[in-house]
Order: structure tokens, then C-alpha cells, then sequence
């Protein structure tokens, strides 16, 4: 059967750690630094289980930001 | 299957749009504002608007507006908005224009201006962030702040007999032969952003087919001002504004 994944990338250097991602994405696949910040002293968000990912691009519509690039792909 | 690999050779489902520039937003963590910006970066490089937009920014959180999206802006004196978008798209019938406002803007000081715009039915879009507060200045009340919400000028919860009862802008301009689309929107969930973007989607089709003035209202969300985690800003947004402000079309013709 078909599957789909998903990856994505961050900006983190222009993340502000509003934890919007974080709650949006379906599938649990990003996670803020508990403790690392960027230049700008925000807890970034990182991909905590990125295997998990759908590609569904739910993070990226919720950014402020507009932090994500979103990559999918279908494999057998 | 890496990451890495999907990203090799994996298609881009989304990625920043060619609109926004490369300059961080002043908007706070979380801010709605962001996420208008974006939708409306992508639909004016969809629409192939990036020459023929322009925008006018308001006197509020969006007064830098003209800093992040790259097309023609103009700035305008606090809540006259739709009066420089009305001269703005009398000498200029070719161009698209839109205002963006706040409710501080739209709703309090430039209440004359987007009625008479409205009512003389100007082909401009009017973009409403209506988050219930001063956000620039520190979190006061607005015209739009429910009853009993707390504020910096109201402490203990807004009260009609003192201030009066929150106004429903985009009601009021429904009203009016002027405008031939009024909705409100929020930006909350994906899916609201993808309905908010079809909205604002309509709103710009009726500017170029100069139907009249269209108004999209965005209930928005202020945790700064409401002293809040942006989650927990939308969580209270979705249980205390919908239903003061229920979403979808008011008029559509």
C-alpha cells in the first residue's frame, strides 16, 4: 500500500517558539528546545519524531512566521 | 526513508511565500497578525497581484505592514484608511486596493471612514483584524472588547452600564448597499486558515470585477494584550469570541 511521509524544515533562527506547530501537528512530530534558544532568545521549535510526519503541512498554515517548508512524498 | 531523502526527492507541499520579505515580523510570538500576512502574501503572488496591489496600512500592530509584504503601500493617518484606499482606487481604477486595519482602527476612530467607504461602495477589500483590544498601545479596551473582559482600562471586566456593549462592525457594514461581501473569519486551525484565504480570495476577485467594497473580518487573537499563551489565546478566542462574533459569510452577492 501506498504510503505517505513527510518532512519538514524550519527556520529556527526566525522561530519565536509560539508552540501554534506544536499543537497543530496531528501526528505529535515537533517539540520547542526545552532549553537551547536561537539568536534571538526563543525557544525554537525542532522535529522531535520526524518519522511521524504526514506532510500534512498543518504547522506551516499556523506559523505566524512562516517558518516551514513542507516536503511529502509517496512511497510503496 | 530520512528526512533528508524526502526532501531530496519528495515535491514542496508549502513553503514561505516569495511575497513576504526576509525581515522578522515585529508581531509578538503567536500573533494573528502573522498569519493574515502570510495567506495574504500568498494570494496576491497566486493572483498575480504583486503590481497592480496596493495596500494601505493602518496606525496600530499593522503599522509596519508595508515592511513585510512586498508590494506598493501606503500609510495612513490612524483610521483614515479607507479614505486614502478610496483615493488610492479613484485615480488609480486599475490597481487593487486594500486596507488592513485593526479594531482600533476600523471600529473606533475610523468608524466614519469605513462606513461612508463602505456605503459609497469604494472596490477596495477591507481586511479586519478584530482581536478585542489595544494591542500596540498596551492592552486596552476597544470598542470590540466583550463584556466583562478584562483590560488595562477596564480591570474588573467591562461593563455595559459604564462602557457600553462591544460593537459588531462587520454587521453594521453588511447593513449597507455599499458592500457586497462581508465575512468574518478566524485563523485559529489549518482549516480556518484555509477558509479564511478562500474568503480573502473572494474578496479580492470581487475588487478586480468592481462589485462593490468587500470586507473580511479576522477574529483574532492578542495574547499579550489578553495575557495569555498564543494556544491558550486561541483556545479562549474560540470559547468567549465565536460567540459574540460567529463566524462565516454575513453577505455575499
Amino acid at each position: 500500500m501506498a504510503k505517505i511521509r513527510g518532512a519538514v524544515i524550519i527556520d529556527q533562527q526566525r522561530c519565536k517558539g509560539c508552540d501554534l506547530c506544536v499543537v497543530a501537528c496531528p501526528t505529535d512530530v515537533l517539540q520547542l528546545q526545552p532549553k537551547e534558544v536561537n539568536d534571538r532568545g526563543y525557544h525554537f521549535a525542532y522535529t522531535a519524531n520526524p518519522d511521524a510526519c504526514i506532510g500534512c503541512a498543518s504547522c506551516a498554515m499556523v506559523c505566524p512566521d512562516a517558518c516551514f517548508t513542507v516536503y511529502k512524498i509517496t512511497t510503496e | 526513508m530520512t528526512s533528508e531523502d524526502i526532501i531530496k526527492n519528495g515535491s514542496v507541499v508549502y513553503s514561505r511565500p516569495r511575497l513576504l520579505n526576509e525581515r522578522n515580523t515585529h508581531y509578538c510570538p503567536g500573533c494573528s497578525h502573522g498569519v493574515v500576512h502570510r495567506i495574504l502574501a500568498e494570494l496576491l503572488d497566486e493572483m498575480g497581484l504583486e503590481d497592480k496591489a496596493i495596500g494601505v496600512a493602518p496606525v496600530g500592530c499593522a503599522v509596519f505592514a508595508y515592511n513585510y509584504i512586498d508590494v506598493d503601500w501606503i500609510e495612513a493617518a490612524h483610521g483614515r484608511a479607507p479614505a486614502v484606499a478610496t483615493a488610492a482606487n479613484r485615480l488609480n481604477p486599475e490597481n487593487v486596493v486594500f486596507t488592513y486595519q485593526g479594531d482600533g482602527d476600523l471600529a473606533a476612530i475610523g468608524t466614519a471612514e469605513t462606513i461612508h467607504a463602505a456605503n459609497r461602495g469604494e472596490n477596495i477589500v477591507m481586511i479586519f483584524i478584530n482581536n478585542a483590544i489595544y494591542g500596540m498601545t498596551g492592552g486596552q479596551m476597544a470598542p470590540t472588547t466583550l463584556l466583562g473582559q478584562k483590560t488595562a482600562t477596564s480591570p474588573y471586566g467591562r461593563r455595559a452600564d459604564i462602557n457600553g456593549f462591544p460593537i459588531k462592525m462587520s454587521d453594521i457594514l453588511a447593513q449597507l448597499d455599499g458592500t457586497c461581501y462581508v465575512t468574518r473569519q478566524a485563523v485559529h486551525t489549518p482549516a480556518a486558515v484555509r477558509k479564511a484565504k478562500k474568503a480573502l480570495r473572494t474578496a479580492f476577485e470581487n475588487a478586480i470585477a468592481k462589485r462593490g467594497t468587500s470586507v473580511v473580518e479576522f477574529v483574532s487573537t492578542c495574547n499579550s494584550g489578553w495575557k495569555l499563551s498564543p494556544a491558550k489565546a486561541n483556545e479562549w478566542m474560540a470559547a468567549n469570541m465565536f460567540e459574540k462574533y460567529p463566524l462565516g459569510d454575513l453577505k455575499s452577492i
